[in-house]
């Protein structure tokens, strides 16, 4: 089972990879809008991404949640319990 | 009890793409001609479609006349008589005069001599199901030479007010004559359908409904926009690699990939799926022609040829997808 510290780590690449921010920059605390700049189409591609790396499903009502990286790693972590 | 004989009817062995030719319309919408009404950005609209310009048509330029401006080019270019052609399938969906199919005025308008001539519904996909429709009607002998014709004036039908479509559609047409062949030509077709996802993309509402409002109003297209993304941008990279395996070939093979220009995002993501390789050449006409459901891989290929990115004997990976959920794909030589 994965830590919330591996989750932010893996998801970070994957905004980085994706989104070109730094992975430095992906904290918890962080907006993906607000603070990382992402749009509306780079969360669905980290979606999908995200969903292939810790093997979940993240259904689209559910991606306007996820607001901030916490969110999403909260997401995850549950998802995969 | 009577039996029926064995038909004497034989088809072709192999069909293919014989001859293209495109109608782009006169009209150049910049961005900043839509961006009042959706209070938005040439930048932002570049950022999430890679739009820059697009083409409207002006009232001259119908579906009708736009449809027989590229089959005149498409026929000259296959270097067959208008005569010898015997079948016409135009993939639209905004004509406008709901019936008779607009494939019998364009088949009288070009002169043919009375071929079998019906339109096809399957939104964006419905250039590639054409296509495949006409290479099985010429194998199987229903036909020899067929004219496939993609052809749309999304302006009609387009919300000028609507955020999530109004920078995007366009209009244009593009047509190709698909007959015999000694080799094969256009491989075999991957398609289908998902009508669990019906209403990402469609009419906002049925006729009845417009004529019983207070203001009745053209019923526009509707679409949403971040899951028609995800199943475009990924789902779509599965079923285009099915089409090569289904084909007998790997992506190493391809010389050009001419996906339905949807969205440079969704272009740009697909081809990172299927791991395109650097050596393939990528259709993005969408830049300056915008999204012309069934008039956009014709459009698309079209202009690789003239840029010379693409060649006659290349091979050409073609998919489509759009409202229905309807998809359809097949690998083809660049006429």
């Amino acid at each position: 089972m994965a830590t919330k510290t591996d989750i932010l780590t893996d998801l970070a690449a994957i905004v980085d990879e994706i989104a070109g921010v730094p992975a430095d920059d992906v904290q918890l605390d962080k907006e993906f809008v607000g603070d990382l700049d992402v749009d509306s189409l780079s969360m669905v591609e980290i979606v999908v991404a995200a969903e292939e790396k810790f093997g979940v499903r993240i259904p689209d009502d559910q991606v306007k949640n996820l607001k901030t990286v916490g969110d999403a790693v909260d997401y995850i972590e549950s998802a995969q319990s | 009890m009577t039996k029926l004989p064995t038909s004497a009817v034989a088809g072709a062995p192999h069909t293919a793409l014989l001859g293209l030719g495109v109608y782009r319309p006169s009209r150049i919408v910049p961005n900043a001609d839509i961006v009042e009404a959706i209070d938005s950005s040439d930048e932002w609209i570049q950022q999430r479609s890679g739009i820059k310009t697009r083409r409207f048509a002006d009232e001259h330029e119908t579906v009708q006349m736009m449809s027989v401006a590229s089959a005149r080019t498409a026929i000259e270019r296959a270097g067959i008589d208008p005569q010898q052609v015997d079948g016409v399938i135009v993939a639209t969906v905004s004509h406008l005069l709901q019936t008779p199919a607009v494939a019998t005025a364009v088949a009288y308008e070009l002169g043919l001599n009375r071929p079998v001539a019906f339109d096809i519904s399957a939104a964006c996909a419905g250039f590639c199901h054409g296509v495949a429709l006409a290479s099985d009607m010429v194998r199987g002998g229903s036909a020899k030479y067929v004219l496939v014709i993609g052809v749309e004036r999304l302006s009609d039908i387009t919300d000028s007010r609507d955020r999530g479509t109004a920078f995007i559609f366009a209009d244009g047409a593009g047509a190709v004559i698909v007959g015999p062949s000694d080799e094969p030509g256009i491989g075999p077709v991957v398609w289908g359908s998902d009508g669990e996802q019906f209403d990402l993309i469609r009419q906002r509402e049925d006729w009845r409904d417009v004529l019983v409002a207070e203001t009745p109003e053209m019923p526009h297209l509707m679409m949403q926009g971040n899951a028609v993304f995800r199943w475009a941008a990924f789902e779509m990279a599965k079923t285009a690699q099915a089409t090569l395996d289904r084909t007998g070939i790997t992506v190493d093979d391809l010389d050009v990939f001419v996906p339905h220009q949807a969205n440079m995002r969704i272009i740009d993501a697909m081809a990172r799926s299927i791991k395109l390789p650097p050596h393939v050449a990528i259709a993005r006409d969408i830049a300056d022609q915008g999204n012309t459901s069934a008039a956009s891989i014709p459009l698309a290929l079209d202009r690789l040829v003239e840029l010379g990115e693409a060649k006659s004997g290349d091979l050409a990976l073609f998919i489509a997808f759009g409202a229905g959920l309807a998809y359809a794909a097949q690998v083809v030589r660049v006429p």
